[in-house]
């Protein structure tokens, strides 16, 4: 009997559970409002059958529960009722399946007057091609992809030569601007997908699929990769803004070309020696660092490294929060650098040096970091050498108390917070699975060990 | 030529060579009754590591970066092992070759299996399986994180945590099963063709035993494309073939491979993956049907109804694949076909639900443990079974996919509900393996546990989906989108699952108690119909039947036949010595 009534229970919270629960949907941002209705519509018939069903198995036991008088019913079969029950499940389950269709064939016309955008997916990162002027994308290749060339765009193709590029992990879109996304990975499955737009597609390799909506509402939406992709799957987001015609023309036109990302190698080492010695008194004369005055070893960092953090402190990304002290010392100290073809200049000079590796040994316990580096690893490489593919800088040869302290700023939020920091939020999140300092020294002194090996 | 006497298996005399060795009686058994012991000790064993790893998955996302034992890679490799052993190792073992393997015989009248050296082979070759997929564990780069779906390309490169001897380990063990499956079930098939005895015609069978016999069609066309996706993939990743790989970079370095398909190994692992949500579904379907039956005291209503529903639902689940695909990047126009195939088998599905109920509808309904245990699963598949009308109406699953949502809604139908249906199953028939019943205290105590435990973990889980929660994620982090109360949530459903899995082991000490100290049953104590309670000794001995075959005259559900005394009549009970309350004698009308 308690059977019963807990079942009766159980429908109530549920019920209860349901009309009072704060988690939803997000409110809608595209077109979809018809996906939204059919899952309204297909939510009501199910929940009434759950409803009916389970009350009438409630009602079910404690009528015809045992009672020794009485004997069960012998009834075999009951066609009539049976075809009855057949027919009114039928049409149920149609009235949910042709409005389910009649969506889906909504989904997959895209209209003609759909503006293209590439979104291309990588382990563990995005990034976004538009078409230039001609409204052609040009044609691409894994076999083109270069650090020059990250989107493996053909030069030979004459469409891909006014391509707008976007190597960064956030889109703009037009508001009101239907847009069909061709989606395009480079490594393995990724899945696109903004809870608020309700559309979703896989990125699948070796092929290019698509999704279209139209977003309908200004604001800043997280992109998510719900395909599991790795072991940094979790971290692949990205940001799309939706944003008025004024605010996407000045962003298109802050894009660079692919000939221009082409022409851009134009730096000059001279020029960034010359830059330097504004910078010598706490980086030291080779780029070699000074603990005592908090600066870490620039020597030998990735040039594309270099020219992200400094244009990071230039642009007030990096080097604004408050607990972040030497952060802030640096952000003003990079107005020595005017623009960012002194950025460039400078960052071509410091990776030019070869870098010293022997560097002070730390303290904690390089077995146990072995361990915890392996998250690391994927990215930043098994000797710590860095990876641009993967956007990781090399973290071998770096002083110890440099490496510790950004990575508990990284979990503070410290470091990577500022929105438009790339891959910030991916390091706050692969930061925080070392739980204590412990593990901070452990990791550090293998990434050390690393260093005094080679 | 001499010409060999063709004798009905029901008329020859009893040739058995019973084992007389410890060896040969519980070891290297033929015996499918220790066979099946073995079976499901072994399956449950290994179950019970997949629970603890979603103990500790649990643990994680209830309250992430408290563990330091969890980091994003050994997160995804518990989270693939205990998807894996769960739906192959645990379910699919335990119910064809755990029940599948000592109900057969036992209900359809046979002796044994009608292989029974195979069968002692099946289970060896099983434990093989499971040893290896075990040792995956110990190799360097652990077992493989790639999600139970172990979805090339991302399955077999660096990226992914146990990529290299993890994931060959992995499809080894898969290819072994299957093997061990294949063994078993051609066993099973044969025996129910051919092995029924005298009056055991088709449609007199018990439902448990059309359950059994459909999904082990289902499991010998499925499992091949498992087997040939795995050994695809062992290709691509140790010979270099690009079945599956397209040209690809992998953590920055472009690979030899080109021009395969990532999305053809999803079709093939699929087209294995829907029938093998049927290979657990239908035996559960057969087996509380009986449940329902004998302790209702009632005829299973509609029974022709419920054999062809089986038979209409094994079918149908071979054209329903690729709906776990609407977002995978295939051929749009396929939405159409797929979300109309799959929305039509929710009709013969509900149909049994309604049977189920329409079984119950004037019974005698005695509350023991297996029919808490078959009422649970009702309500258990009602609902798992009404969200899954939604995720199969394509366009509900573009939000959903990938979310908690789907999560929930297949532990709900595919979890909770076979397990259900496993301990009614284990209540219901334990008497039959040791002459005890389980402890009725302890088993209350693990029935409230299970039953409102699964709930409160997974009602609360379809929300996190509807507000868009991808699944597979070690750590949220911040988002905009995601209310911090989600968290709180998160850490409710942990409470909830770590206090469902500790009730698990209230059931383990309650088999092992009772098997030694549980309270006598006697013969047939639930005055069941069919077969297995009527054997010459209880427990059945090696054998199953002594001397002479049993004869069926009528089929496994006359309960309470009016006029008849009792309220029950055993198949193998002629019309002539049934007693009847009057002198009137009607016309027996239990036989069909």
């Amino acid at each position: 009997m308690t059977i019963a009534f807990v079942i009766i229970l159980l429908v109530i919270a549920t019920l209860v559970f349901h009309f009072i629960s704060p988690w939803w949907f997000t409110p809608l941002a595209s077109n979809w409002q018809t996906i939204d209705n059919t899952i309204n519509l297909s939510l009501w018939v199910v929940g009434a059958v759950f409803v009916v069903v389970s009350l009438f198995l409630a009602f079910v036991i404690i009528k015809f529960r045992h009672n020794k008088n009485r004997r069960a019913d012998y009834e075999p079969e009951n066609n009539k009722l049976e075809g009855w029950l057949t027919l009114v499940t039928t049409l149920g389950v149609a009235a949910m399946l042709a409005p389910g269709l009649v969506v889906w064939g909504q989904f997959i016309s895209v209209p003609e007057n759909s503006k293209i955008v590439e979104v291309v997916g990588q382990q563990w990162h995005w990034s976004y091609r538009l078409p230039g002027k001609d409204g052609k994308l040009g044609k691409t290749a894994i076999k083109l992809i270069s650090e020059e060339n990250p989107f493996g765009i053909d030069v030979n193709d004459i469409n891909g030569a006014d391509d707008l590029l976007v190597k960064s992990n956030e889109l703009h879109l037009l508001i009101e601007q239907p847009v069909k996304v061709l989606l395009r990975s480079k490594d393995v499955l990724h899945n696109f997908a903004v809870p608020q737009f309700r559309v979703k597609m896989d990125l699948v390799p070796g092929t290019v699929t698509f999704v279209w909506f139209i977003p309908t509402k200004l604001g800043r939406y997280e992109l998510l990769c719900e395909e599991l992709c790795g072991i940094a799957h979790f971290t692949m987001r990205g940001y799309i803004k939706v944003v008025s015609a004024s605010d996407y023309q000045t962003w298109l036109t802050s894009l660079p070309t692919f000939t221009q990302t082409l022409a851009r190698d134009t730096a000059n080492i001279a020029q960034g020696k010359q830059l330097y010695t504004g910078c010598v008194s706490c980086h030291g004369i080779d780029g070699q660092g000074n603990e005592a005055m908090n600066a870490p070893k620039l020597m030998g960092l990735s040039r594309w490294y270099l020219h992200r953090q400094l244009s990071y402190f230039k642009r007030k990304i990096r080097g604004q929060n408050s607990d972040d002290l030497y952060g802030q010392q640096m952000s003003a100290m990079s107005a020595l650098l005017p623009d960012d073809k002194a950025i460039a200049d400078v960052s071509a000079y410091l990776s030019s040096l070869t870098a010293i590796e022997s560097i002070p040994v730390s303290t904690g316990d390089a077995i146990k970091g072995k361990a915890f580096y392996k998250n690391c690893s994927y990215c930043h490489g098994e000797h710590a050498q860095g990876n641009y593919a993967m956007n990781a800088p090399k973290l071998a040869g770096q002083y110890p108390w440099y490496l510790k302290r950004q990575i508990s700023s990284f979990q503070q939020g410290i470091r990577g917070a500022h929105p438009a920091d790339l891959y910030g939020k991916q390091m706050i999140l692969m930061s925080k699975t070392l739980h204590d300092e412990r593990a901070i020294n452990d990791v550090v002194s293998y990434i050390n060990s690393l260093t005094n090996v080679r | 030529m001499t010409k060999i006497e063709y004798v009905a298996i029901a008329d020859q005399v009893d040739q058995s060579n019973h084992p007389s060795t410890f060896l040969t009686k519980y070891i290297w058994s033929q015996d499918h009754k220790v066979i099946a012991i073995q079976y499901s000790i072994t399956a449950i064993a290994v179950g019970l590591v997949a629970l603890v790893l979603s103990g500790i998955m649990r643990l994680q996302l209830g309250f992430p970066n408290e563990f330091s034992f969890i980091d994003p890679a050994s997160y995804l490799q518990f989270v693939t092992m205990h998807g894996m052993i769960m739906v192959i190792y645990l379910l699919t073992a335990l119910l064809l070759g755990g029940f599948g393997n000592y109900l057969i015989p036992l209900m359809i009248g046979a002796r044994d299996m009608v292989f029974p050296y195979l069968n002692m082979l099946s289970y060896w070759t099983y434990l093989l399986s499971v040893f290896v997929l075990l040792a995956s564990f110990f190799v360097s780069g652990g077992p493989t994180g790639a999600g139970w779906t172990l979805y090339p390309p991302q399955a077999i490169l660096s990226g992914t945590p146990g990529a290299h001897a993890g994931i060959l380990l992995m499809l080894t063990s898969l290819a072994i099963f299957i093997v061990a499956f294949t063994m078993g079930g051609l066993n099973y098939v044969t025996t129910i063709l051919q092995a029924r005895t005298r009056g055991m015609t088709l449609m007199r069978m018990p439902l448990t035993v059309w359950g059994i016999f459909v999904a082990t069609i289902l499991g010998l066309l499925a499992f091949p494309a498992l087997l040939v996706s795995a050994i695809m993939m062992i290709f691509d990743k140790v010979v270099g073939t690009s079945f599956f790989m397209p040209a690809i970079l992998s953590l920055g370095e472009t690979l030899d491979h080109s021009g395969g398909s990532p999305i053809l190994f999803q079709h093939l692992f699929w087209f294995f993956g829907h029938p093998e949500v049927y290979i657990v579904a239908l035996p559960a379907f057969g087996m509380v049907s009986d449940v329902i039956a004998i302790h209702a005291r009632k005829n299973i209503f509609g029974y022709r109804m419920m054999v062809w529903a089986i038979i209409a639902i094994g079918g149908l689940s071979f054209v329903v694949w690729a709906h776990h695909m609407y977002v995978s990047g295939m051929n749009p126009y396929f939405g159409f076909f797929f979300a109309t195939t799959t929305l039509i088998i929710a009709i013969p599905t509900a149909l049994k639900v309604y049977n189920w109920l329409l079984t119950l509808w004037r019974g005698n309904i005695h509350l023991t443990m297996p029919m808490l245990f078959a009422i649970g699963f009702i309500f258990t598949f009602t609902h798992g079974g009404l969200t899954g009308l939604m995720l199969g109406n394509v366009v509900i699953d573009l939000p959903l996919s990938d979310t908690f949502f789907v999560v929930a809604h297949f532990h709900m139908v595919m979890g909770v509900s076979p397990i259900m249906v496993l301990f009614a199953a284990i209540y219901h028939w334990f008497p039959l393996l040791t002459g005890r019943f389980l402890d009725n205290k302890l088993g209350k105590f693990h029935f409230w546990g299970t039953f409102l435990g699964t709930y409160a973990i997974y009602l609360p889980m379809h929300y996190l989906g509807f507000l868009g929660v991808p699944r597979r994620y070690y750590a949220m982090g911040d988002t905009d989108f995601i209310p911090e109360s989600a968290q709180t949530l998160n850490a409710g459903i942990t409470v909830s699952a770590i206090i469902v899995g500790l009730v698990q082991f209230i059931f383990i000490a309650n088999v092992i108690w009772s098997t030694f100290k549980g309270k006598k049953s006697g013969r047939n104590p639930w005055q069941a119909t069919s077969l297995e309670w009527q054997t010459a000794d209880f427990p059945p001995g090696h054998g199953n039947w002594g001397e002479q075959l049993p004869q069926v005259y009528r089929w496994a559900y006359d309960f309470s036949v009016p006029k008849v005394k009792d309220d029950f009549i055993p198949q193998n009970l002629p019309s002539e010595e049934v007693e009847y309350l009057t002198s009137e004698r009607n016309n027996d009308r239990g036989k069909k």
